[in-house]
């Protein structure tokens, strides 16, 4: 079988999981589901209109096939604060959560490329250990803590950005999106400086870069031709494995921001006991990791053909 | 002097290692010479005996409120100043990190469990067993972390509970995978085969001989687990998720000082930064940890 057609029918039992646990997360909810989520002022005709409506008094197997089948028809439920589809919902802050995650993804890659590359050129020199100190810190850093760092250096002593908000058209977004995807691309970076640090050592001590030294490439042709473009391969792969950390990463800062993005529904859904939409918005993080996950897979075989003849 | 017999036994073989390499071990074994183990130590140490100690280090109570001393800067009596409803920031900061560092401290242990648990049955066994538990690692890696412990800890109602539960069901995920792939290699050593040649059951070649050979990497990843942990422990207590107030909480923190973050940022920055350091100590460790139980590799 082809190498997609494999990946492909590997993502079938992924996915019927993610709608189990979506499914089951209703049932998690100590006592009556219905008569939790309708809370105190719940009449007993609400709630057994809910029971009906998500068919809480049939048998699980036949409840899940009931969510199941609305799902396929693109019905994620109803949301019980707004009274609209929580589809529609999703759709419309989803804008906001796709510009946040690709300028943070960007924004990664243009931190961790040049502190790679100076960390790799001399191994175990100064400059190396200085940003080999840098995830340490990192890492135990709240990303919302460095969110209020960052409006209170940029936006409120220097007023560079704004503090909050989305912006409007290209120019306001990449404006307003700046301090949020830099909050996110330096939660992410420390991980891909890592990966791309050690793939770039490795390239290094690879025979084909002592040939080019050896026919006298100049360094720099030597670092972008022949190094950054054969370690950048694993470090794609690194931030594909963390683009779940990334997305869920996006659903703290989009609070700190107030950026109208399906995080910010999720967090404000939770507050307002919305479980409908709490459910469809996790059901959609998850499909999303799924497929960016697929697409990783997908151009790393199309970059390296090795991957397709594996196993 | 059956003991003796069993020394013998026990001891290492008769031809004894080279000099160099027994040097090399015991320089490995001096743990105190790890300068990134003995610093994370400190630190830890130090964050620990101030949690401790927390009673003796303040007058004040976390969760009385002053509403004559609001909003106030560092003082000789409020060191850090004190919060929106009077409380000294300094005590709350104290008993924050209790609160938070308990939780994070017990709320690895059952991950670290479960998941050397199945990742051991998953290595050890392959065929199905190896399937349904990799699968189900599948299905819990495709939801982002946070989404799915914010989700967790809000069906399940906001508590400590609820986020011993939420950190469980996500977190073994990680050590199944290490302890799987460790066992992966491990069981086909010659210690193994020579064990299941003699008859020994599954459960005793798994528990007494493969474990402690495996055990290590999970060790070392249990220390970045943990920072991962206080992170979402904090994040939760953000949310308004965690530990329910008025008790301190250093997310909570976080989240009363934000609307000062122009006037009082101290209120904001200081519990972030405690988190930061924490974070800091408990990677020092780890990477110290990881430098001692596996020379050779960097």
């Amino acid at each position: 079988m082809t190498f997609v057609g494999r990946r492909l029918l590997q993502l079938v039992p992924v996915a019927v999981g993610v709608t189990i646990i979506v499914f089951f997360m209703i049932h998690l909810i100590p006592g009556d589901p219905a008569q939790t989520i309708l809370g105190i002022h719940a009449t007993p005709r609400s709630v057994a209109i809910l029971h009906r409506e998500w068919g809480l008094n049939r048998p699980l197997v036949s409840q899940y096939w009931l969510f199941l089948d609305r799902l396929l028809h693109g019905n994620l439920g109803q949301s019980l604060y707004y009274g609209v589809s929580t589809s529609s919902l999703v759709l419309s802050h989803l804008p906001a959560t796709l510009w946040l995650i690709i300028y943070a993804a960007v924004l990664a890659v243009l931190i961790a490329v040049p502190l790679s590359m100076i960390a790799a050129s001399r191994r175990d020199g100064i400059r190396d250990h200085v940003v080999r100190a840098i995830p340490l810190a990192g890492l135990g850093m709240p990303p919302f803590w460095l969110g209020f760092l960052l409006i209170y250096a940029f936006a409120i002593t220097f007023r560079l950005f704004p503090v909050s908000g989305y912006g409007t058209g290209v120019a306001g977004h990449l404006r307003s999106m700046f301090l949020p995807s830099l909050t996110v691309a330096i939660a992410l970076a420390p991980v891909v400086i890592r990966s791309l640090r050690a793939s770039m050592l490795t390239v290094l001590g690879a025979d084909y870069i002592t040939t080019a030294r050896s026919k006298g490439v100049p360094a720099r042709r030597l670092f972008f031709r022949h190094v950054l473009r054969n370690a950048v391969i694993p470090a794609v792969t690194v931030l594909g494995i963390n683009i779940g950390f990334l997305i869920g990463g996006t659903v703290i800062i989009e609070n700190v921001f107030a950026i109208p993005g399906i995080g910010q529904l999720m967090i404000n859904s939770i507050f307002q006991r919305d479980f409908p939409v709490v459910q469809g918005v996790t059901l959609v993080f998850g499909v999303m990791v799924v497929l960016i996950n697929l697409l990783a897979d997908l151009s790393y075989a199309a970059l390296d053909p090795r991957v397709r003849f594996d196993r | 002097m059956s003991a003796v017999t069993v020394t013998d036994g026990a001891g290492p073989p008769a031809a004894s290692p080279a000099p160099a390499d027994r040097a090399q071990r015991r320089a490995a074994r001096r743990w105190y010479r790890q300068p990134a183990l003995m610093a994370g130590i400190v630190i830890i140490g130090v964050i620990l005996g101030l949690a401790i100690a927390a009673p003796l280090l303040t007058s004040y109570s976390p969760i009385v409120q002053n509403l004559n001393a609001t909003l106030q800067g560092p003082s000789a009596h409020h060191l850090l100043g004190t919060d929106q409803l009077g409380r000294d920031t300094w005590t709350r900061l104290l008993y924050g990190l209790r609160v938070d560092l308990r939780i994070a401290f017990i709320a690895v242990l059952f991950p670290f469990v479960l998941g050397t648990i199945l990742g051991c049955l998953a290595g050890y066994f392959g065929g199905w067993v190896d399937v349904i538990i990799m699968r189900l690692v599948d299905i819990v890696v495709a939801f982002p972390f946070y989404v799915l412990v914010i989700a967790l800890v809000f069906v399940l109602g906001p508590g400590e509970r609820s986020i011993y539960i939420a950190i469980t069901a996500i977190g073994w995920v990680s050590y199944a995978r290490i302890i799987r792939g460790e066992i992966l290699v491990a069981k086909r050593q010659d210690y193994v085969l020579a064990a299941q040649a003699g008859g020994l059951s599954s459960l005793r070649i798994m528990g007494r001989h493969l474990l402690p050979n495996v055990i290590t990497q999970a060790i070392i990843y249990a220390m970045s687990d943990i920072v991962q942990d206080i992170l979402a422990i904090v994040t939760l207590g953000y949310f308004g998720l965690g530990v329910p107030p008025p008790t301190a909480d250093l997310g909570s923190m976080i989240n009363d000082g934000q609307n000062f973050l122009s006037t009082h940022w101290q209120l904001t920055t200081i519990p972030g930064l405690v988190v930061v350091i924490v974070g800091l100590g408990l990677s020092l460790i780890g990477d110290g940890l990881a430098d001692l139980l596996r020379p050779g590799q960097s």
